[in-house]
């Protein structure tokens, strides 16, 4: 069996089992359905009055500029909710026999990888149906929904790799305030409830050199149909995976040398 | 309040109390991660108080109520937490062969959430008032904003209780924590009542009982004295803890059956 061969193998075992703990319990598929739809009914319901502030001129209305939010925050907890499931399979020894068993263990990190972003699209899913139903405009042709998409996969596969990276090293779920709280701080420090422009003071100079700044921007000029950013953003989505996935990479060294 | 009872509830507190101050991951998430979201949203949407009708214009003033429900969630997963891990443990076991009565044991456990609502709302209050909020009421008001707040927080507390006695489990208290984020986030929480402009997240919003914890700290920091809006506070407050006690009051029985 090729190299590439084994490693698929090994991901597509690891991927399976992963999903199918997350589709059969209750506790882990709700969390990642319910906090993005709920986030996205605060936002766009409760701040709708925001799309009327002297200043803010999106063309698509606030739900869509939301929803792109929520959309790449998604994709973001999608990948540290999966580290949480990394963490745990190493912290009750399943991960270990997994090191064991594996002929190619960067499968291991693939097969979580492929599981994140099976769980995500479940969730992208569901919330853009949601979103239709409650009258979402969507401007942006085919070709700029796609692009969207392809952007949090990107924001998916490189949270991912973070949390990875994250659980490898300290193999214990007590290692999920470390995966949760940077995503966290990093997403809510970029434009959220209005654009960059209307940003002022501190949180204007912390969103002007944040790199989720420009995902976001190009997310929604993608569903405006008036695209913007966009080398800059897959430019950015694409060095965020590469850089992570060195960083999995050290963890699962890490895991190795700890045996 | 006899001899014995005031002994056994005073002992159980001091337990309370020394386990709440040992665990700085019990109190620093809920002092940091409440004044995060403040900063980021008093930034964010500060141009929300251009909107006509809004009540002032220092939208941190607005926000500043917000940390104080924040706080009593937390306080939710901290007193549940705690006593989930004594039925885990056996400890509940061991008490419950002694001649302690079930009153005193729930509100020890509450001396817990107590201090922690203290520190808590000095702690947002004063944060808040360094980085520029108001306070209409004055320093008596600075009071009541403290009481009001240690009331919402051992309030929410006997919720926690309730949850760990019915359920047992440290992990199943942790998942409550998302259902009562639900609540904050389809309250008037980012915008008064009057600017929820989406007719369902109005009404929603209307019927939430948080939506009117919310307006009474509203009422000290952006009106000044406004006694019915205070009564409001303070009766939902006494409301929730009355029914939590009496249902975490049922469960104790039960799980004393139990074990």
């Amino acid at each position: 069996m090729s190299r590439a061969a084994g490693i698929a193998a090994v991901a597509r075992a690891v991927a399976w089992r992963s999903i199918h703990n997350f589709l059969t319990n209750p506790a882990f598929l709700l969390p990642a359905v319910m906090f993005p739809l709920f986030f996205f009914i605060s936002f766009a319901g409760g701040l709708a009055a925001i799309g009327e502030v002297p200043g803010f001129d999106f063309p698509s209305g606030y739900t869509a500029f939301q929803f792109v939010f929520v959309l790449l925050q998604s994709a973001a907890f999608g990948g540290v909710f999966t580290g949480f499931a990394m963490a745990r399979d190493f912290e009750s020894g399943f991960g270990r026999r997994y090191m064991l068993a594996a002929g190619h263990r960067s499968g291991i990190v693939a097969g979580y990888a492929l599981a994140a972003l099976i769980r995500s699209f479940i969730t992208w899913g569901i919330l853009t149906a949601v979103a239709l139903i409650a009258g979402m405009n969507v401007s942006g042709s085919a070709g700029e929904i796609i692009a969207l998409y392809t952007l949090a996969i990107l924001v998916n596969v490189a949270a991912t790799m973070w949390a990875a990276g994250v659980a490898l090293r300290v193999r214990s779920i007590q290692g999920g305030p470390l995966m949760q709280f940077p995503t966290f701080l990093v997403l809510f420090l970029a434009p959220v409830y209005v654009p960059l422009d209307l940003l002022s003071g501190w949180i204007h100079a912390i969103a002007s050199i944040n790199p989720v700044t420009a995902l976001l921007e190009a997310g929604r000029g993608f569903i405006s149909g008036d695209p913007v950013l966009v080398g800059a953003a897959f430019a950015i989505g694409i060095t965020l995976v590469a850089l992570f996935t060195l960083w999995a990479k050290g963890g699962l060294r890490s895991a190795e040398a700890a045996g | 309040m006899s001899g014995s009872l005031s002994i056994q509830v005073g002992q159980l507190a001091r337990r309370s109390v020394l386990r709440t101050l040992r665990q700085p991951a019990q109190i620093v998430p809920a002092l940091v991660f409440p004044l995060f979201l403040l900063a980021v949203n008093a930034s964010g949407l500060q141009d929300a108080t251009e909107l006509p009708g809004f009540p002032t214009d220092s939208y941190l003033t607005f926000v500043l109520a917000v940390p104080f429900i924040q706080g009593a969630l937390f306080s939710v997963m901290n007193s549940g937490t705690d006593l989930a891990r004594d039925i885990e443990t056996g400890f509940l076991n061991r008490l419950a062969l002694t001649p302690l009565r079930g009153a005193a044991l729930l509100s020890g456990l509450l001396a817990g959430s107590f201090l922690l609502g203290v520190v808590q709302a000095a702690a947002y209050l004063s944060v808040g008032l360094l980085a520029g909020a108001e306070l209409a009421a004055g320093p008596a008001g600075a009071l009541v904003i403290l009481a009001l707040s240690v009331c919402i927080t051992v309030a929410f507390g006997t919720i926690g209780l309730f949850a760990a006695l019915r359920f047992g489990s440290g992990e199943a208290v942790q998942g409550l924590f998302p259902v009562f984020f639900v609540f904050l986030f389809l309250s008037s929480m980012a915008l008064p009542l009057d600017l929820l402009t989406t007719d369902w997240f109005h009404a929603i919003a209307s019927a939430n009982p948080i939506s009117y914890l919310l307006q009474a700290f509203r009422s000290l920091l952006i009106e000044g004295w406004n006694l019915g809006e205070l009564a409001l506070g303070f009766g939902i407050a006494a409301a929730i803890f009355t029914v939590g006690m009496l249902a975490a009051t049922s469960a104790l029985k039960t799980r004393l059956v139990r074990t």
